[in-house]
């Protein structure tokens, strides 16, 4: 992905997370990720984009 | 439970009959030692003392009751069971009576978002699934067991001590005359969840129990809807909270529906509760016709089990072993399937055909079948009853993507007959590495058309050889195995992935021993023995 297409996704994901009620945003992200594991199909891929999604949350 | 006003027994379409304890001539022969003790006359001690009979085998069979279990209980018998009951020649009133079904359909704030289909074919005689009422499948038990002259049943008999003695046990027994003591070589333990053989033996069912808490309330309606079994989540009626509907013959209705976290359990199941709580679900549902209560009970889901099926002479069959979760409708079935495979076992043995190693093979099959069962159970629960945050979230987005993706309402799919196949059994061989394909040894054998018949329907009391070639099979005419001939080029054969030499040696209990990509009549007979633990000199 280029670096402009992913500002777009990223800008995209912010506006989306503005519009969608706050105590839904947890349902939202959680939808999504749902849907981009199965696009990507490849759970092996899946499962390390997990974990590393779990790394430095206590920064 | 039953609605104010109405006993126990005291059912809006069945008639629970009233057993008196033994009485007359036979209190004579109360004392006399038997075989085989089976405490519990429900579904599945009844199965045993059944399968026991087909072996020649005599049997008591005692209970504390004077009728059958109260209220509906188990309602959904799966096609593995269907067989088990063809085997001991008891199917006739259960295919007369039950609600075979396929469908499921599932269903997220009041759209549907599935519509799964179990696994069916025309090379199945028997459907996925059958709905019938548990004391329907107690009385139509109960007939078969009634007529059979093997077996002696003694109602209103309580089990009240069970001690060694040499080779078997003296069992204590009250009934309401006297107190009495009698010898058995072998006991079955089949009295249930509480069993209280379990606790005379000091044994503990271990593992774990789940959050959800559900009330089931059977309801009689003239409902107009399929045999589908429909699953509510998140619906209008009980925001957060999910819905079992399942059809049962005589236009009663199942109703499973999950309290609120901190809604109390008291309040949960008196009767006007439960009544608004029903009404509400069918106001979802959109019946809006008369309605009866016929009986509630409140339930929450466990995984526990026994570590050892068996101490000593006793063998502990159905709930005695083990509890399982609702949802995976295993918990009548998984205890049919002990009550068959501890009794072909102790029939052989008994018979003196086998060697009692045969009977090691009892428990690491059974209690393999419930820890598969514990496994897809816990699933089925935390898709059904999240048991925290994270799992809610994760349930309730793929319920919401299912709105609009129907790939997650697979999710949902509670995926209710996956098949057990044994292994680490004593009982069960090696696979030969020279098939490709088809049903491994341990894998009950799949059914397929075989001319007007079926596969199963060539399967004998005992072992069977299934042979693709004529000549292969006319050596075992001497053997005592039960020989089934089929066409290479059938459906049966391709489903078995056989060639002509190929040939599959099947368990009296519809089990998958052995199979041979190209097998030897040395090498069969050298298996059977290895499998049944076959006395010299008999098979």
């Amino acid at each position: 992905m280029k670096s402009t297409d992913l500002e777009l996704v990223y800008e995209d994901l912010a506006m989306a997370l503005d519009a969608v009620e706050a105590e839904k945003r947890e349902l939202f992200l959680a939808k999504l990720a749902l849907l981009l594991a199965h696009e990507i199909g490849d759970v092996s891929l899946v499962r390390r984009h997990i974990s590393d999604a779990c790394d430095n949350l206590d920064v | 439970m039953r609605p104010a006003g109405r006993a126990e027994t005291d059912s809006l379409y069945f008639d629970y009959p009233f057993f008196n304890p033994p009485t007359g001539k036979v209190r004579l022969e109360l004392t006399i030692p038997t075989p085989v003790a089976i405490v519990g006359a429900g579904p599945i001690g009844m199965v045993a003392a059944l399968t026991l009979a087909k072996e020649g085998v005599r049997s008591v069979l005692l209970d504390n009751k004077s009728t059958f279990n109260d209220g509906s209980r188990a309602i959904c018998v799966s096609r593995s069971s269907f067989s088990i009951l063809e085997r001991i020649s008891a199917i006739a009133p259960f295919l007369e009576k039950s609600l075979g079904w396929t469908t499921g359909r599932t269903f997220y704030r009041g759209q549907k978002i599935l519509e799964f289909q179990m696994p069916d074919s025309p090379n199945a005689k028997y459907r996925p699934m059958y709905n019938l009422q548990q004391q329907y499948i107690e009385q139509f038990l109960w007939e078969a067991v009634a007529e059979n002259e093997l077996i002696e049943t003694r109602w209103q008999s309580e089990v009240t001590a069970v001690e060694d003695e040499g080779e078997g046990a003296l069992l204590t027994v009250t009934d309401p005359i006297e107190t009495y003591q009698f010898k058995a070589r072998w006991i079955l333990a089949a009295d249930g969840a509480r069993s209280s053989v379990r606790q005379m033996r000091g044994l503990r069912l271990r593992g774990d129990n789940y959050e959800g808490r559900y009330v089931i309330a059977d309801v009689q309606m003239d409902h107009d809807y399929p045999t589908i079994r429909r699953a509510l989540f998140d619906p209008d009626c009980r925001r957060g909270g999910t819905i079992l509907i399942h059809k049962q013959p005589d236009n009663i209705w199942r109703i499973d529906y999950q309290l609120r976290d901190g809604e109390s359990e008291v309040e949960a199941i008196k009767e006007e509760t439960v009544r608004s709580s029903v009404a509400a679900v069918l106001e979802e549902i959109g019946y809006t016709g008369e309605w009866e209560l016929e009986w509630w009970s409140v339930y929450s889901a466990n995984t526990l089990a026994l570590d050892d099926y068996r101490d000593g002479c006793t063998f502990f069959i159905g709930d005695s072993a083990h509890i399982v979760p609702i949802f995976g409708v295993r918990g009548l079935n998984n205890g049919l399937a002990d009550a068959e495979n501890i009794g072909w076992k102790l029939g052989w043995v008994l018979n003196g055909r086998a060697n009692e190693a045969l009977l090691d093979s009892y428990t690491p099959e059974r209690r393999g079948a419930t820890l598969d069962v514990f496994a897809n159970a816990s699933k089925s629960a935390s898709f059904m009853t999240p048991p925290s945050p994270g799992w809610l979230l994760m349930r309730d987005a793929a319920l919401n993507l299912a709105l609009s993706h129907p790939f997650a309402g697979q999710l949902a799919n509670p995926r209710q007959m996956t098949p057990y196949t044994y292994s680490e059994s004593p009982a069960i061989l090696d696979d030969d590495p020279g098939f490709e394909c088809g049903p491994v040894p341990g894998a009950a054998l799949p059914d397929a058309r075989v001319g007007d018949l079926f596969l199963s329907d060539q399967m004998g009391c005992g072992f069977t050889l299934i042979s693709f070639d004529q000549d292969f099979a006319n050596q075992f005419d001497e053997t005592g195995l039960t020989l089934c001939v089929l066409d290479v080029s059938s459906v049966a054969a391709d489903i078995l992935n056989a060639k002509t030499e190929s040939a599959y040696l099947i368990r009296p209990d519809g089990h998958i021993a052995a199979r041979w990509k190209a097998a030897s009549k040395v090498e069969v007979m050298r298996s059977l023995s290895v499998v049944a633990q076959v006395r010299k000199g008999k098979n």
